[in-house]
């Protein structure tokens, strides 16, 4: 099981593989959208890099309740096993 | 006893003698639709990359735009039209569902008496068709075959659905296959799957294509890059062997993600065809190729890459030698 940090680590990497977010960057209070110039379509692939990091699928209709670098650190930590 | 039929001896192998394409005539940009429906250049261009696509006029039927392309492939071939055996036309947006499109195409071409017959497997349906002129070679049963991909897709799309009215164009892209000793169409890996079938449809004859567009995204970015590697495996290639890259032209950000995902050479030539085309479904593929060697982007004897996937859903990938 990944550590807070752990996940939070590996979930800038992957922000930045995918979408180009500088590490520093993600901190947990920043908005996908509205900071990270994350849209939509960059969430899907950031999702299924979860998946494969993580072992945790982000469906899209849970996909929609998450708006921030925070929101998905909690989502993946309560739902890997 | 059960009697044996005999089988009829075919070529070792299939290979591509050569591409054409059609587009249609107006040249429909963002600036244009963004008058009609609520959206705008930037927002196009970021989540699909389409800077304009093309929009068939009443001249210009799936058949029309089928034999022009089909003419312009048998012209750069250097095959006459009495010479083909094989008329495949791809295509999920006939005018009506009867008669099929390709006798009339073939006719029109100068074609006598060709096996001539549709295939809808949607925007996988130029690679389904490639597949099945090659393998009708292989088995004896064609010579020389013409595999086109056409479609009118305006026909279908809701010009009032933001969703779907900024990607879909029209346009037809052909190519001649011929029987060959040293094969230049690898073995196709193609599937389908079911149960997301809903994702793009048209529900009846009245109505307009609807689209799940996250879905189909999530699919296109998550299933497909294991069915490219087994196609390369298939034809004996490496991934570090392709040159060229063309998958279906259905958004600009899924041709980037894939390119990505397999981790191609970087000196890979990828198709990006939809940038002034527009999704066209099972054209796109060859009026992408077409494009890329007209520009001088492939070269002959370079080692591509196709991949088809769409409405079905269905996928179909294999490794040519580009002519
Ligand atoms: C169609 C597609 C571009 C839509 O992208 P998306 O991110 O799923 O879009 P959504 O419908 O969720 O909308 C995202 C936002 O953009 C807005 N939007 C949707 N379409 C828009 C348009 N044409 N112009 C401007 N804004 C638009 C939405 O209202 C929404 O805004 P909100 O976040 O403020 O609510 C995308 O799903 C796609 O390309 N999928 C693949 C489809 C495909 O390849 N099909 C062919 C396969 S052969």
């Amino acid at each position: 099981m990944a550590t807070t940090e752990e996940i939070q680590s590996g979930l800038a990497e992957i922000l930045e593989e995918v979408a180009g977010v500088l590490p520093a960057d993600a901190t947990p209070e920043k908005s996908f959208t509205e900071d990270l110039d994350v849209d939509s379509l960059s969430m899907v692939e950031i999702a299924t890099a979860v998946e494969d990091k993580f072992g945790v699928a982000i469906p899209d209709d849970e996909l929609a309740n998450i708006s921030t670098v925070g929101d998905a650190v909690s989502f993946i930590e309560k739902n890997q096993s | 006893m059960t009697r044996r039929l005999s089988a009829r001896a075919g070529a070792p192998g299939a290979r591509i003698l050569g591409f054409g394409d059609y587009r249609p005539r107006r040249i429909v940009t963002n600036e244009e639709i963004s008058q009609r429906v609520d959206t705008d250049d930037e927002w196009i261009r970021t989540r699909v990359g389409i800077a304009e696509r093309r929009f068939a006029g009443d001249d210009e039927s799936v058949v029309d735009m089928s034999v022009a392309a089909a003419g312009k492939a048998l012209a750069t071939s250097g095959v006459l039209a009495q010479d083909i055996d094989t008329v495949i036309v791809a295509t999920c947006t006939p005018p009506a569902p009867i008669p099929g499109l390709a006798p009339e195409v073939a006719h029109r071409l100068g074609i006598a008496s060709a096996g001539a017959f549709d295939l809808n497997a949607a925007c996988a349906g130029f690679c389904y068709g490639l597949a099945s002129a090659a393998d009708a070679i292989r088995s004896g049963s064609s010579q020389n075959a013409l595999v086109i991909g056409a479609e009118k897709l305006t026909d279908w799309t809701d010009q009032d659905d933001r969703g779907t009215c900024i990607i879909f164009g029209d346009g037809a892209g052909a190519a001649v296959v011929t029987a060959t000793d040293s094969p230049g169409i690898g073995p196709v890996v193609w599937g389908s799957d079911g149960e997301k079938s809903r994702a793009i449809s048209v529900a009846d004859r009245s109505s307009f294509m609807e689209m799940d567009g996250r879905a189909v995204y999530r699919w296109a970015t998550t299933q497909l890059a294991d069915s490219a590697h087994r196609a390369c495996k298939l034809a004996g290639v490496d991934i570090s062997d392709i040159d060229v890259f063309v998958p279906h032209q259905a958004n600009l950000r899924i041709v980037d993600s894939m390119v990505r995902t397999l981790k191609l050479r970087d000196d890979v030539a990828v198709a990006r065809d939809i940038v002034t085309s527009g999704n066209t479904s099972s054209a796109s593929i060859p009026l992408a190729l077409t494009a890329m060697i007209e520009r001088g982007e492939v070269k002959t004897g370079d080692t591509a890459l196709l991949l088809g996937f769409g409405a079905g859903l269905t996928f179909a990938g294999q490794v040519i030698i580009c002519p």
